[in-house]
């Protein structure tokens, strides 16, 4: 039973990258911070991703990916969000992203990017900001 | 006891009136903090005396370098005759990319190569598997085949420059190629020198880079020290590593604990499985750690570790060579140290680091460039990583004595302590049956979520302090030029791929890939036959899928 007014989030980690201090370290957070919130582990395809995501009834994605493969990796889960009629789901990412890349991943739908240095606190207070628990229960 | 009882006595009086002048002057001017601690959060007193160690026995406890317990370091002559080895981390893009990168290196000083491998090849993948789509040449060279081999140590000669591969699960895939590589260029496997990281435990433990549950990964780790014992005398078949833990936020004392322990299960494997003589192999054993920001918490670490290790073989395994009981190790400085913000900050960070790892007494330094929390290495910030160790080596004098930190009361408090708790450690471990179980309960890997998670909080809440991080932010971030890898990369190194699939002998591969499959369903040692295998140009991810259909598969379980 999914719990009532509970924001649920997925943390997954697209791609080969083993890299996942940061993930485990907000997937804490978020459970502390009162979330529901569900790990995936590390490697796995944007396809293991949204299909976990449609399947949980999640209403954020927190992607992270440490190796480079961000451009590729990142748009493809927001891509297959939305073949999926689950474009509603909501998609921040961290980890090393140059600011360069911001505006391409923006643009294919990423809604906030949290990269080293950004505390805690501020990404749970964007989360409540810009996520509405539950909108497949009304 | 290495003071008299007139010392101790007036040490003592010193002190507590000390004690009580501190604690009337603190009354007026109030401590900063109220912890005092290692970046591993270890409280650290305000001042150390002769009882801190008052039970320190010279020779038992410190001694001199080459003699048990070696915590002063395995070379008698330390780094008067010859500096530890400058061996720097590199790979980037295609074999060809990688390979001038290495010439420059050697070029501009660097005494041994460090190859850093991309996530496809890190997991025994091809460049053209779906899984690897987007990964090719973004952390590291890709290598598929032989051919990528060849390319990547061209003009390298390797019976003279030692070539260490940060490669876990395909170990065995890799070092099969660069023998091979070695041997077409005509040089026999007893020349050429170098290391594997080869080290799984350390895997399911902190780095998550897996493809086979534990047992199977271990026996392989077996595979290549018994095969290296026999016939590349001259390489470490394995770098049983620390660093990985720590940056995946472990304390000091953990990654000392849990990298020792680690070292005990596979000296416990060989010997059971392959009946080697401890005395055999041990001396090709060798460890990797990481040097952290706090600089004494580093330096006790390497004293703590090389005399534990020597107890261990000495006492555990009974080791007679002492070679044997030598901890050689690499080091790199943290990267988890370094911030995005004011990046250039972080080559004082590295700076730091790099001289704990020397007062350490390390045989081998990689010193992390500054832009690296943002990308891979731009070759001016590689060149300032490789001179911060020129500097220290030949500026700076702290290679001028060895162990320059010994009988300081701190030093040699610190380091008593550390071994201490890290005993602990490996005491529980040993209780829950080994280094396979505890990971089977997700202990260490639980043991590190809590420190790291902890770590965490206190930077947020400004206990812990990064400098623009947490404070002293700059207004403006000052941007540095990022070394980019071309998305082509990815594109040519399919095309080669498949250019290679079409010429080789596919009769062959396939004969030597089922041959491969029998050699692993009897348990025997896997090396020859993936020799073979590489020879015929069989691709990474065709022998690593012969070890995922016999072995089965391991997955994250996720913990956090």
């Amino acid at each position: 039973m999914v719990e009532q007014g509970k924001i649920r989030i997925m943390v997954a980690k697209p791609g080969l990258d083993g890299h996942d201090r940061g993930a485990r370290i907000l997937s804490r957070y978020f459970r502390d911070a009162g979330f529901e919130v569900i790990y995936t582990g590390c490697h796995q395809t944007p396809e293991q991703i949204a299909a976990a995501a449609v399947q949980e009834d999640v209403d954020l994605v927190g992607l992270s990916c440490l190796s480079g493969a961000h451009r590729f990796l990142f748009p493809r889960v927001v891509e297959l969000l939305r073949q999926q009629g689950a474009g509603d789901i909501v998609v921040i990412a961290g980890g090393i992203i140059p600011e360069d890349d911001f505006p391409f991943l923006h643009q294919a739908g990423i809604k906030a990017i949290f990269t080293p240095g950004a505390s805690l606190e501020s990404i749970v207070d964007w989360i409540k900001e810009n996520v509405k628990t539950g909108s497949g229960n009304e | 006891m290495p003071f008299s009882k007139e010392t101790l006595i007036i040490s003592r009086e010193l002190t507590e009136q000390w004690e009580k002048e501190v604690a009337s002057a603190i009354k007026d001017n109030p401590d900063q903090k109220t912890r005092f601690t290692t970046q591993s959060d270890f409280e650290i007193k305000r001042l150390y005396t002769p009882q801190d160690i008052e039970n320190l026995d010279f020779a038992r406890d410190i001694g001199v370098p080459g003699v048990f317990p070696y915590l002063r370091g395995n070379q008698i002559t330390g780094y008067r005759s010859k500096y530890w080895t400058f061996r720097m981390f590199s790979g980037m893009g295609s074999a060809r990319d990688t390979n001038q990168r290495w010439h420059l290196l050697l070029r501009e000083g660097n005494t041994g190569l460090s190859t850093a491998f991309d996530f496809p090849t890190l997991m025994g993948y091809d460049t053209g598997s779906p899984k690897a789509r987007g990964e090719c040449g973004k952390c590291g060279v890709a290598i598929d085949t032989l051919e990528d081999m060849m390319t990547l140590v061209a003009g390298i000669p390797l019976d003279q420059v030692t070539t260490s591969m940060t490669i876990n699960p395909p170990a065995t895939v890799l070092w099969s190629m660069y023998i091979a590589a070695a041997q077409a260029g005509g040089v026999p496997a007893t020349k050429i020198g170098g290391t594997i990281q080869n080290d799984m435990l350390k895997e399911f433990i902190a780095q998550k880079t897996f493809m086979c549950p534990p047992e199977p990964s271990v026996k392989l780790i077996s595979d290549t020290i018994e095969f290296g014992t026999k016939y590349v005398p001259r390489w470490n078949p394995i770098s049983i590593s620390g660093y990985h833990i720590r940056e995946a936020g472990s304390t000091a004392i953990q990654e000392l604990a849990f990298t020792l322990r680690d070292g005990i299960e596979y000296v416990e494997d060989v010997i059971r499985r392959k009946g080697l003589d401890v005395d055999e192999f041990a001396p090709r054993l060798s460890f990797f750690f990481n040097s952290h920001i706090d600089f004494f918490e580093e330096i006790c670490k390497m004293r703590a570790a090389r005399r534990m290790w020597a107890k261990i073989m000495r006492d555990r395994f009974k080791a007679k060579n002492p070679r044997s009981l030598w901890m050689r190790f690499h080091t790199q400085t943290a990267g988890c140290s370094l911030t995005a913000q004011q990046p250039l900050n972080n080559i004082t960070r590295t700076t730091i680091e790099a001289l704990a790892a020397v007062l350490g007494g390390t045989q081998s330094l990689h010193t992390n460039s500054f832009d690296e929390v943002l990308c891979l290495p731009s070759e001016a910030a590689a060149t300032i990583a490789l001179r911060t160790q020129q500097i220290i080596a030949e500026e700076s004098g702290a290679a001028n004595t060895i162990d320059p930190l010994a009988g300081s009361y701190f030093i040699e408090s610190l380091t008593n302590e550390m071994e201490e708790q890290a005993w602990k450690y490996i005491e529980k471990i040993d209780q829950m049956g080994g280094m396979i179980e505890a990971i089977k309960r997700g202990y260490p890997q639980q043991e590190i979520a809590d420190a790291a998670y902890n770590f965490q909080l206190q930077l947020d809440s400004r206990e812990k302090i990064q400098v623009g991080v947490n404070k002293y932010l700059a207004r403006e971030e000052e941007k540095i030029p990022l070394q980019q890898i071309d998305e082509q990369v990815e594109e040519e190194q399919i095309k080669r791929l498949n250019e290679v699939r079409r010429r080789r002998d596919w009769k062959a591969v396939k004969t030597s890939l089922l041959e491969l499959k029998d050699v692993c369903k009897r348990g025997d040692n896997v090396m020859p036959t993936c020799i073979e295998a590489v020879k015929n140009l069989a691709s990474i991810q065709e022998i690593c899928d012969v070890y995922r259909e016999v072995y089965g598969e391991y997955r994250d379980p996720g913990l956090y």
